[in-house]
């Protein structure tokens, strides 16, 4: 095997350190000397580096034994900067040990103030660098780019989704409404509401008027309702109130009463009385009817029932017997 | 056309000509909206059509606003990102001319989209160099001039630089490097501070 001056390795591996027969430092990298604020030559490797994997290495027995394995070390002094090691005995009892950082280097460039003559031209160190400071200017203009049209989508959907004459939720929104609720598998009710005498209003007073009337429907709704219930116009003098998790028969026919009441009160528009009521159907799902579709038909017809029975009072939506049912139908 | 090209040119004139600018370019060139996202792609026409709003409302030659923009990448704080990924390809000036071949693929790495024309640098003696733009993005050569120039000041080399047209729609540049240590140049760490600035 010819000789070579270690001087050699000085431009070929800056991160380098031989070691003599007893594990003492003997030359090392001008890159390695910048990591210690110790002088290097003379000092024990194992002094100033610690090697844990593949195990806990504590002299210059063990060093050899671990040779050509992949070494993770570590600085014992500073900020303790992690390594990746390979060792090779050379042939007289001593060894050369080759260092580089691994996925630290960014790290590592910064704490030790490194530059490009630091590394070898063959070392991928500032590819590396180059790759990253790259990629989080790519990755950056990504990230902006997505919260642009994030907030775009929302307002677009909160558009799509709102009846704009009330500012309520419109027909769109009642429909994402009910398949929430029938996914969560909670109980609900649903109110469908429909104003009475609306037409005289927009036919004697004009749109203006009755759009007025249809605003303060709409808020006295918002007002009466939780912030969790849906309110939707679906239609001209339509309405649909979702309520999650509200059952109660007693509490429904309280809603209800109040709802007519507060809408019968005059509305003024342009110093004249405005004066409407409505007429409401209420269903409520049981825990197998998960039908939206159904329960909104079931709405539907106890509001024609309350219309049918005079208009202004409201009506909750009674299955009939499911078996005489049929049988009616059957007739 | 990929959209990092077109927001180039949009925020180089706002900032170097301000915000109006922009505005009476992008109505000159009927854009609409009149701001470009990086990470879109684009009709290439609309590029041509910012050139020529551009070269009306600027009253300026296309040759010159775009070397103009190649200055610009380099030198102005708000394109600090893209100056230090040029400055990852050499520890000097004659290290970067070299590197220069590379450009397009690096340029690939980072936006696997981004098509720029191919780069071939001829080493002549003396520090005379001569830079073969292929054919492809139309303009990108008197980008090249500017960005080469404000390149060897920010190594602190003194380059001279001349354009003219080659064979086949590729376009030639010489570059005769006078001296690569002519002044102090900038610093270049290469560890990022802790806030560079964002690439254009």
């Amino acid at each position: 095997m010819s000789q070579f001056p270690e001087e050699m390795l000085h431009n070929l591996l800056p991160m380098h350190a031989v070691l003599d027969h007893e594990g003492r430092i003997r030359q090392a990298g001008p890159t390695l000397h910048k990591l210690s604020e110790a002088r290097l030559e003379g000092s024990f490797f194992l002094d100033v580096f610690e090697v844990y994997r593949p195990r806990a290495i504590t002299g210059m027995s063990g060093l050899l034994q671990a040779e050509g394995r992949k070494l993770h070390i570590r600085l014992r002094g500073g900020v303790r900067t992690p390594l990746k090691g390979i060792l090779v005995a050379d042939g007289q009892k001593g060894a050369i040990v080759n260092l580089s950082f691994g996925i630290k280097m960014v790290d590592a460039v910064r704490d030790y103030a490194l530059t490009s003559t630091d590394f070898a031209p063959t070392d991928l160190a500032i590819e590396m660098l180059y790759l990253v400071e790259a990629k989080s200017a790519a990755m950056e203009s990504w990230r902006s780019l997505n919260t642009r049209l994030q907030g775009a989508m929302v307002a677009a959907e909160e558009r799509a989704y709102t009846d704009t004459l009330t500012g309520l939720r419109n027909r769109r929104a009642m429909d994402a409404a009910l398949e929430r609720q029938v996914r969560s598998g909670q109980r609900f009710s649903v109110m469908h509401i429909d104003l009475d005498f609306f037409k005289q209003v927009n036919d004697s007073m004009g749109h203006a008027a009755g759009d007025h009337v249809l605003r303060q429907t709409g808020r006295v709704m918002l007002e009466e309702t939780r912030g969790e219930d849906t309110v939707a116009r679906i239609g001209g003098d339509e309405f649909v109130i979702i309520f999650p998790n509200l059952v109660s028969r007693r509490r429904l026919a309280d809603l209800a009463m109040r709802l007519i009441e507060r809408i019968e009160k005059p509305v003024v528009f342009e110093g004249r009385e405005c004066r409407v009521s409505a007429s409401i159907g209420v269903a409520m799902s049981d825990g197998d009817t998960a039908d939206p579709v159904l329960l909104i038909q079931h709405a539907d017809e106890a509001l024609y029932a309350a219309k049918r029975a005079g208009r202004a009072q409201f009506r909750f939506y009674e299955q009939a017997n499911p078996g005489g049912a049929r049988l009616n139908a059957g007739l | 056309m990929h959209g990092l090209i077109l927001r180039t040119l949009q925020v180089y004139v706002q900032d170097t000509y301000g915000l109006d600018a922009w505005t009476r370019i992008a109505d000159e060139s009927r854009l609409d909206p009149h701001d470009f996202e990086a990470m879109l792609n684009y009709d290439e026409q609309i590029y041509f059509n910012v050139l020529n709003g551009a070269e009306i409302i600027l009253s300026k030659p296309s040759e010159a606003f775009l070397e103009d923009c190649g200055t610009y990448l380099v030198s102005h704080p708000n394109s600090e990102g893209l100056r230090r990924l040029l400055r990852f390809g050499g520890v000097d000036f004659i290290e970067f001319l070299h590197s220069l071949d590379d450009l397009p693929d690096r340029a690939r790495l980072v936006v696997a989209d981004l098509e720029l024309p191919d780069l071939e640098l001829r080493d002549s003696s003396g520090g005379q160099f001569q830079l073969k733009v292929a054919r492809g993005l139309p303009g990108f050569a008197h980008v090249m001039v500017g960005l080469l120039r404000s390149m060897a000041d920010d190594y602190g080399a003194l380059a001279l630089l001349d354009y003219s047209s080659g064979l086949r729609g590729t376009h030639l540049i010489d570059i005769q490097v006078v001296e690569t240590a002519y002044s102090e140049g900038r610093d270049f760490e290469l560890a990022a501070s802790a806030r560079s600035g964002e690439g254009a």
